[in-house]
């Protein structure tokens, strides 16, 4: 079976015409049926997204489920739209995904820096707890963080004095600055920082650069492989997160999209309308995805390669 | 980067510069890195000692009374409870059959999908479609699929001529856990297949082509180039799908609710429930806690294990 990348080369090497055997065949069967069981389910979502419920019922029994044939129209996200604030989740779910990439970006390359290009005392045992904090699991310490965020305080104003609040539930920074610092972003930043030249840092000392100079001019401009994967690895959990999100929000206009499925849990579930949202919450991902699909897999990828 | 030549000064220049140098590089260096220190601090490290604290206490999430220290008064409650052993079996059931089922699928999956080609990247991306949707998504269309007149009963009865009546696979104590089962791994064997790939372009090609030299079939080939040369992927692979097993939570919240009966509900799913919807804290904390020793101790077998073997 894994001959496949060794024949691939050699074919490539020899370059003979590509001959169909009953081999090649074989696996190409196999790649296809793997291939219809993965993408089965995503795409009747979005065909029955498009049609009446008496029709996705009807199409059940035949292909026809999977065809986007039959009564087409958008009435299942405009039930949507009207029923529930789709456009406020999905808003809400940019701004924190969002921020959350673009702080987590900055800090945790900023911090790799610190670590990979200077010397400083204590700096093996701050790589060495940043390591450690891999091994442990968010479900870990979820419940305790839920009953620390309620205590933080926060300093607010009420137009003319500033004054003290405790609790964090039900704000858009509780959905963001508990997954800014990210030890496998710190990692991942750490290990493409160390495979490029010092010389470069110490040219630019000469030059009379200062170490967040080197960091912002010379390092970072260097480093869009290592920006590509930790965006997208924060991305993704952001713009999927469920549980945080499920304890300590209440309010209405601060929920992200996965918790809008809630509304389709209530008595009499329409499931067109609910393939709709299904389908307007995981497009963007989707199309993001299509459109960088190499990076997407390379980061997935570097992730592996620590092991 | 014109400065790039400039190396050979650089250090004759160093050398001449004050000792002072060191001293201000230590402080610079820590500042880099105090922002994410400050927040790991504050959001991983305090609720993880926390989560050792107050196992031992009655703190609720939100209380008018003030926290008391009960000892082990949560850990009896837990173990006497017939649900926390219920859930731990089930997390128990759940991992053996997804850890093994999930990396052999995804391996196979890799091996499909080595290699250039069109065919092959189209494939790639296919089987990795899952992996980007959201595991509450996912849960939401299984849980359609699964329903008694549903997707997956319409085509059983499609492809059997109505020989074979499918069952309302979710509610079903028998079926609840097999279901959520095969659903999990639909949706990440994708994730394993290209950590498995990333393993697969360490082993060199002229490895292959000296046992295809020797006379090694596909099968050998396998067992004595490819298996070997994955040992450090397999490792990983082993480790973060049996975490990922172990923390199972949004599939059963949003499928089944831990049911029916009880037949899905898992340490995670029950220390959401105690930690959050009874919002007895002290309690969930004691959950949490075995739970991670739960994880600390299946990893630290595997790469025990795993070490073992090889020396």
């Amino acid at each position: 079976m894994t001959t496949l990348t060794h024949k691939a080369a050699s074919r490539r090497a020899s370059k003979p015409r590509r001959k169909i055997t009953r081999g090649t065949v074989g696996l190409n069967v196999a790649r296809l049926v793997l291939g219809l069981f993965f993408a089965f389910p995503i795409v009747f979502m979005l065909v029955s997204s498009l049609k009446p419920d008496e029709q996705i019922f009807g199409d059940l029994g035949s292909l026809k489920a999977f065809l986007p044939v039959g009564h087409l129209s958008l009435d299942n996200y405009r039930t949507t739209l009207d029923t529930v604030p789709a456009l406020r989740f999905l808003l809400n779910s940019i701004v924190v995904s969002g921020v959350t990439v673009a702080l987590g970006l900055f800090i945790n390359s900023l911090a790799a820096f610190g670590l990979s290009r200077l010397q400083w005392k204590g700096r093996k045992i701050v790589l060495a707890l940043v390591l450690a904090t891999l091994v442990v699991p968010f479900e870990t310490f979820a419940l305790p963080l839920l009953w620390w965020v309620n205590h933080l305080p926060w300093l607010t104003h009420d137009g003319f004095t500033l004054l003290w609040t405790e609790g964090w539930l039900d704000t858009y920074r509780v959905q963001i600055l508990p997954f800014v610092a990210n030890a496998f972003s710190i990692y991942l930043f750490y290990s493409y920082f160390q495979s490029i030249p010092k010389e470069l840092d110490e040219a630019a000392i000469v030059d009379g650069a200062g170490w967040f100079r080197i960091y912002r001019s010379i390092i970072m401009p260097l480093s869009g492989p290592a920006i590509a994967s930790v965006s997208i690895l924060t991305f993704l959990p952001a713009w999927n997160s469920y549980l945080w999100p499920l304890m300590v929000v209440q309010t209405e206009e601060l929920r992200p999209v996965m918790l809008g499925v809630s509304y389709f849990f209530q008595l009499n579930v329409e499931w067109g309308p609910m393939m709709a949202y299904s389908s307007m919450i995981t497009i963007p991902v989707l199309a993001l995805f299509l459109a960088f699909q190499r990076n997407f897999i390379g980061s997935i990828a570097a992730s592996g390669v620590k092991g | 980067m014109t400065t790039t030549v400039a190396p050979r000064t650089t250090t004759s220049r160093s050398r001449t510069r004050p000792p002072s140098k060191a001293h201000t590089r230590s402080w610079v260096g820590f500042s880099f890195t105090a922002p994410a220190i400050v927040m790991l601090l504050v959001f991983f490290f305090v609720p993880l000692i926390l989560c050792f604290l107050l196992a031992f206490t009655n703190a609720r999430l939100i209380s008018g009374e003030p926290t008391r220290i009960t000892g082990l008064d949560n850990f009896q409650r837990l173990f006497s409870d017939p649900l926390f052993w219920k859930s731990l079996r089930n997390t128990a059931y759940f991992a053996v059959v997804v850890v093994p089922m999930q990396s052999a699928l995804a391996l196979l999956l890799a091996i499909l999908v080595n290699g250039q080609g069109r065919a092959k990247n189209f494939f790639r991306t296919l089987y990795f479609v899952p992996v980007v949707t959201s595991i509450v998504v996912v849960s939401i269309l299984w849980r359609f699929m699964y329903a008694s007149d549903g997707l997956i009963n319409s085509m059983l009865q499609l492809v059997t001529f109505n020989a074979v009546q499918g069952t309302d696979w979710l509610s079903n104590t028998s079926t609840a856990m097999p279901a959520v089962i095969l659903m999990s791994i639909w949706q990440a064997v994708g994730f394993h297949m290209v950590i498995w790939l990333a393993g697969l372009q360490t082993i060199p090609m002229d490895l292959y082509e000296a046992a295809s030299l020797d006379g090694a079939g596909r099968w050998d080939q396998f067992r004595f180039v490819t298996w070997p040369g994955l040992k450090n992927t397999r490792t990983f692979i082993l480790v973060t799908i049996t975490i990922a097993a172990l923390s199972l939570f949004a599939q059963v919240q949003v499928m089944t609710s831990g049911g029916p009966l009880d037949s899905t509900s898992t340490v995670v799913y029950q220390a959401v429930r105690a930690g959050y919807t009874q919002q007895a804290t002290g309690y969930a904390s004691a959950i949490s806690l075995v739970f991670f020793a739960l994880v600390l101790t299946v990893s630290l077998i595997q790469q025990f294990l795993t070490r073992d073997k090889d020396a």
